[in-house]
């Protein structure tokens, strides 16, 4: 059974339709690679899933719970979701610590220093344990993202959404975020990403979703979406990153 | 980390010589201008032709013994009155602010509330309000009436608490949006989110112009004088009243920038640091 299935999920901003009857389905422990030109909604699909956004139409499951139903309340559905952004939003005023134990301790009301003491495991990890007590502006990107990524697992989601999480990052920082990701994708996360890294979309998903006219055009294994796309819509996007230098 | 020591080459030593050199040169170019500048002020008022007039009428030494304790017991006043409507505002202040963000048909009445209290009280003139409420209100001759200097301040609070409402809207909506999805999609509740993302922020960026409202109040709640309770300035005008001297205004207004000046120092000190920090 599908950990998530969204169905006919239609989104417009005042206007101008974004998703247009999107489907997409993601089994539990597969990474699914979203792909697609700038606007073409990847962020806009991840917002909708996490219900930070309302949608205009459709259904989104997760685990078999109707979580677009409106009377679901939508904090419980997020804690079950872990979210990374492409510009980290850590919380400026908190440590690393702090960021990372905040909700354990505020919404699953964890004793402290239980919280504390997952948060430096999950820290050590990613090797970041000198950082604990640091604020996030003495951190570089890449060290910045992957405290954004052990904040959203110290809730242990069924679901990781990722949001370009390397487009902000100088190029030699992409790398360690990336080792971060593959490291998930081993103990079995079940992940979303959008993504500009069609080498690492490649390499870590599953599946590879082509979204254009806010529909899914076209999805399969990466080999076969990225090597020998069938619509001529994806064939255009991958030309055009070829020629940009991105593959 | 373990620095290898570390022996300055020919040219570094001649620009630290030549920095040590600049430094004494500006010490001394400073304080000889401080100096003719001084000099000048002093022969210029104790030269001028009215000095000894102006210094009997407001540096009189036996007056001024003479009004301090009356000052004193009157600036007591001002600093309880102080501490206490500080604190009411900021406290009204973040409170109004908070209301106004509350989304939803729910809260409307609550948002127009407050909307129409911040819009009133912002442009009501303090001295009315004052007279309003402690010759006013004491006039409907109600039960369990407080006293008139309890509603003095409740006129500050009211007063200020409009002005303190806005700036800490301000600092609420400095925050980026980006931070409330972050705090919403880790699962926070909209209280949670409010109570540990955006107001430490937002408070943390408005504190300079908050604690510089607070300065202007310390001012202002001696206002109250003119419904009854003696301040240091109603103690000072009866004294000079007595005296035909104006030396007790003098004790009055030095003791008022003493008052200020921790207050203006922690104001500055805070204002540095919120600028360091997004210099970073
Ligand atoms: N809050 C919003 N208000 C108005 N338009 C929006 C908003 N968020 C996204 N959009 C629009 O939706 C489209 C899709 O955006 P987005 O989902 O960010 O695309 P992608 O992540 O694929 O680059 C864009 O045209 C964007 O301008
Ligand atoms: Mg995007």
């Amino acid at each position: 059974m599908s950990l998530l299935r969204c169905r006919g999920l239609r989104k417009t901003f005042g206007g101008h339709v974004v998703l247009d009857g999107l489907d997409l389905s993601v089994d539990e422990h597969r990474v699914v690679a979203l792909i697609g030109a700038s606007g073409s909604g990847k962020s806009t699909l991840l917002r909708c899933v996490n219900l930070l956004e309302e949608l205009d139409d459709g259904t989104i499951e997760l685990d078999g719970q109707d979580i677009s139903d409106p009377r679901v309340d939508p904090d419980r559905v997020r804690r079950r979701i872990g979210m990374v952004f492409q510009a980290y939003n850590l919380f400026p005023h908190l440590s690393v610590l702090d960021n990372v134990t905040l909700a354990p301790v505020r919404v699953h009301r964890r004793p402290r220093a239980e919280a504390e003491a997952q948060a430096r495991e999950l820290l050590d990890r990613v090797g970041l344990g000198a950082k604990a007590n640091a604020y996030p502006d003495r951190l570089s990107g890449g060290q910045q993202q992957r405290v954004a990524i052990v904040r959203a697992l110290a809730n242990s989601p069924r679901l990781m959404l990722l949001d370009e999480v390397t487009s902000a990052l100088d190029p030699e920082l992409v790398g360690e975020v990336l080792a971060l990701i593959r490291e998930l994708k081993a103990d079995g996360m079940t992940m979303v990403l959008a993504t500009h890294e069609m080498g690492f979309a490649r390499e870590v998903a599953d599946q590879v979703c082509f979204l254009d006219g806010g529909r899914v055009v076209e999805s399969g294994p990466p080999e076969r979406v990225l090597g020998d796309p069938t619509e001529p819509r994806t064939r255009q996007f991958l030309r055009r990153i070829i020629e940009a230098g991105r593959l | 980390m373990i620095l290898a020591p570390h022996e300055p080459s020919a040219a570094q030593r001649r620009r630290q010589a030549y920095r040590r050199r600049q430094t004494v040169t500006s010490v001394l170019v400073a304080a000889a201008s401080t100096a003719a500048l001084g000099t000048l002020l002093v022969v210029a008022v104790i030269g001028a032709p009215g000095w000894d007039r102006v210094r009997a009428s407001f540096a009189d030494p036996a007056i001024a013994r003479d009004a301090l304790p009356e000052v004193l017991a009157g600036l007591w006043l001002n600093v309880r009155l102080l501490v206490c409507c500080a604190a009411g505002a900021l406290l009204l202040g973040l409170l109004v602010a908070i209301l106004r963000t509350l989304r939803g048909p729910v809260f409307f009445p609550v948002r127009a509330l407050a909307a129409g209290y911040t819009y009133t009280f912002r442009g009501l003139p303090l001295i009315i309000v004052l007279y309003v409420l402690t010759l006013g209100v004491p006039g409907l001759r109600l039960q369990g009436m407080p006293p008139v200097l309890v509603l003095g301040g409740l006129a500050l609070v009211l007063t200020y608490g409009g002005y303190l409402a806005e700036v800490f809207r301000a600092g609420i909506e400095s925050v980026h949006p980006s931070q409330l999805a972050a705090a919403r999609s880790l699962g926070l509740t909209y209280r949670q989110t409010m109570r540990h993302v955006v107001l430490p922020q937002a408070v943390r960026r408005v504190a300079p112009p908050l604690l510089n409202d607070v300065v202007a109040l310390q001012k202002d709640v001696g206002l109250v004088s003119l419904a009854g309770p003696i301040d240091a300035v109603r103690a000072a005008q009866i004294a000079t009243a007595e005296t035909f001297n104006y030396t007790p205004y003098i004790v009055a207004g030095a003791l008022f920038v003493l008052l200020a000046i921790p207050l203006i120092a922690v104001t500055d000190w805070v204002t540095l640091r919120a600028a360091r920090r997004q210099g970073r």
